[in-house]
């Protein structure tokens, strides 16, 4: 039988451990869509509902992307928001665009029962062996880990480098050689060998650099493309770039009860998706005396907007700006760029006045 | 503050979408020449005449040290004037409303595409906040509800003061209040009384929108196109219960700012009023590298190119021409 042509819409690097994960936990082949560009945007919005949001838009031009490069079988996955309904919508509009391929809603998995998965894998490849694909799980869970680390050192230090691009070289090179591991502990000796090489760049960092907390919700935070690359754009006017959202962190070591017990001084219950992590990481930047807060949100994202009223109590309570952006379908970086510019400006000068008047603010790093 | 040249003077430009305010200032910030005019699409043309028209109203002797740009076409303007620096419009307009006004602690801003807040303490911002995704409540809608009910935009304040009972105009968007204005018309109200209900339109717009969660404190300071509507000053005085202070040179407060900061880098770049001469031409090209299409744009200089922007990717930079001559057309 042929091989199922399996793919998933972008998120960040995260095709890198997806496409492992199919390749050799479930023996299918894997079609990375290209990169999203405009057209991506373009063949999303013009298919989708107007009202949903760019994430719905941007994951079915992706699809669409994704079937013209041969892809067969497309994948959705469940999610706290309207997310767990994207994949109904997205098969529906797909077929009635008259396109040939299967489809395989992972929302009916749940990702506190990680064996649910195995399932729902069954259906993709009912030759499947589960034994491969629970030694392959732990390589694929330990990769995205190393990729988020990793990925972590670059936000907090490529506005830095002394030589401009060569933190992204060593970044695009990691991401190429990280599927040749073939255990957990290649994946960690490959990235400690990247790893190695990313600390050797030079930096110069001044003594108290800007730092800057990006926060918002899970499509948007993590897709540079949705998000007009405004972690780049904030590490270039000279900001550390502190980004908790990605999936190791929300996955893997977290507890939303330990976070609501954080937060309890703002929120009562849980307000959806991200909204809490949101609040979270808020106050965690205030309290680290950060220099300034971002979020970012599609717009029309309902918990990341109900969040947006306590972010600014935060705001208030420890005079800490924050920045709120909701993006939509425009393309144009201008109208960004100048908040953004404003925004670290803005950043800067408090920095100044705190120290003429003697007032540093707590933490270094 | 940098002072090395004392008998110097800076050049400060403010390229918004609808005017090009200019001001030359000296060591102390006075402003020695200002001026202002439409940019009409062609922000090169209006720099070129905005500079020759101060240049003839300023002593020639006196030497421009550096210049300082800011408004949308900052990017452009600040390649051909060969600035020091190129702000963004936040920025700027707080530095030049600070210098005016020390005392001042929030900047109400409405110009022609935009709006936004600005608070400050002791001179320094401490938050702002700008419109997004929609330009309700700017002076461009004002403009288009002006031609609708067939009065000039400028006569709109000394029109809305004159009404007693300003009827109400749903302020949430720029579409609704559209409909809402055509219908009370239809109903008959009142010109006056429109007129003066959508200067408060505009004012409930702005404080539900622009300055949503900000604390407005006093001194106010109201600046942008729209400050010069007396209408929306007085729909804002009662909306806060505040004086709203407008300084009769509010529109060159962007400008202002500009040649400040352009004074604070220090820097020398002298700027000589004969650019008026130098040919200036911007080409776009759309580069093909990938289905982004990023539209690049370069300026040259007499033929060679200064300056080149928008592309997303490195690949993007190859795509511009060097000179004028590769682009296959002609100045």
């Amino acid at each position: 039988m042929k091989k199922r042509r399996v793919s998933f819409p972008h998120l960040g690097n995260y095709c890198v451990p997806i496409a492992y994960l199919m390749r050799r936990g479930l023996g299918t082949d894997y079609v990375t869509p290209p990169p999203m560009t405009k057209r991506t945007l373009e063949l999303g919005a013009r298919y989708s509902p107007d009202f949903s949001c760019a994430p719905f838009k941007l994951n079915l031009g992706c699809y669409i992307e994704a079937l013209e490069a041969g892809a067969d079988t497309l994948i959705q996955t469940g999610g706290a928001c309207r997310l767990g309904y994207f994949g109904e919508l997205h098969e529906q509009i797909l077929r009635d665009l008259g396109y040939a391929f299967d489809f395989f809603d992972l929302a009916r998995a749940s990702y506190g029962k990680p064996l649910t998965f195995l399932g729902e894998f069954k259906k993709i490849n009912p030759r499947l062996s589960a034994r491969r694909v629970l030694s392959t799980l732990p390589i694929v869970l330990k990769m995205v880990e190393c990729i988020d680390a990793f990925e972590d050192y670059l936000r907090k230090n490529v506005g830095f480098e002394t030589e401009p691009g060569a933190m992204d070289r060593i970044h695009i090179q990691y991401l190429e050689a990280i599927p040749s591991a073939k255990s957990r502990r290649d994946a960690a000796s490959i990235t400690e060998g990247f790893m190695e090489r990313m600390r050797a760049v030079p930096v110069r960092m001044p003594a108290r650099p800007l730092r800057v907390g990006v926060i918002g919700d899970y499509y948007t935070i993590m897709d540079p493309f949705s998000n007009h690359r405004i972690e780049r754009a904030l590490a270039r006017r000279g900001a550390v770039v502190d980004r908790w959202m990605n999936i190791s962190n929300t996955l893997l070591h977290n507890r939303a009860d330990a976070v609501m017990d954080r937060i309890r001084p703002y929120v009562k219950y849980n307000i959806g998706a991200t909204g809490i992590y949101t609040i979270d990481r808020a106050l965690a930047c205030a309290e680290a005396g950060y220099d300034g807060i971002v979020q970012v949100k599609a717009f029309g994202c309902t918990p990341e907007t109900d969040a947006v009223p306590i972010l600014r109590n935060i705001g208030a309570d420890y005079d800490i700006p924050i920045l709120c952006f909701s993006f939509d379908t425009q393309v144009g970086d201008e109208g960004i760029d100048t908040r953004i510019e404003a925004f670290c400006d803005m950043m800067e000068m408090r920095k100044e006045a705190a120290v003429e008047r003697g007032i540093e603010r707590k933490g270094t790093g | 503050m940098t002072d090395r040249t004392p008998d110097g003077a800076w050049l400060g430009i403010d390229v918004g979408s609808i005017s090009t305010k200019g001001v030359i200032t000296d060591a102390e910030q006075n402003i020695l020449a200002e001026d202002y005019l439409w940019t009409e699409g062609s922000p090169i043309n209006a720099v070129k005449a905005l500079v020759a028209r101060m240049g003839d109203r300023t002593d020639a002797g006196r030497r421009i040290a550096a210049v300082g740009v800011t408004g949308s076409a900052r990017r452009l303007v600040g390649a051909i004037t060969d600035a020091v620096i190129v702000k963004n419009e936040i920025t700027a307009h707080a530095v030049g409303a600070t210098a005016r006004r020390k005392d001042v602690r929030t900047i109400i801003e409405i110009g022609g595409q935009d709006s936004k807040i600005i608070l400050v303490n002791n001179g320094l911002v401490t938050d702002y906040a700008m419109n997004t995704l929609c330009a309700a409540g700017t002076g461009a809608f004002l403009s288009a509800q002006a031609g609708r009910l067939g009065v000039a935009v400028e006569d709109f304040g000394a029109i809305a003061v004159t009404s007693a009972r300003p009827t109400p105009i749903a302020a949430r968007c720029t579409v609704f209040a559209e409909s809402d204005l055509v219908h009370k018309a239809q109903m008959g109200h009142s010109k006056e009384d429109i007129i003066a209900g959508l200067c408060k339109a505009i004012v409930a717009n702005y404080l539900n929108n622009v300055a949503k969660g900000k604390r407005i404190e006093a001194p106010v300071v109201f600046q942008g196109g729209v400050s010069k509507n007396i209408g929306v000053v007085r729909a804002f005085e009662d909306a806060l219960g505040l004086p709203v202070i407008v300084d009769e040179n509010g529109h060159l407060m962007g400008a202002l700012g500009a040649a400040i900061l352009a004074q604070r880098t220090g820097k020398e770049q002298p700027f000589r009023f004969s650019f008026t001469d130098v040919d200036f031409v911007t080409r776009g090209r759309n580069c093909a590298g990938c289905a982004n299409a990023c539209e690049i744009v370069s300026v040259y200089r007499d033929g060679v190119r200064i300056d080149a922007w928008g592309n997303r990717c490195e690949k993007g930079a190859s795509v511009a021409c060097a000179t004028l001559e590769e682009t296959g057309t002609s100045a």
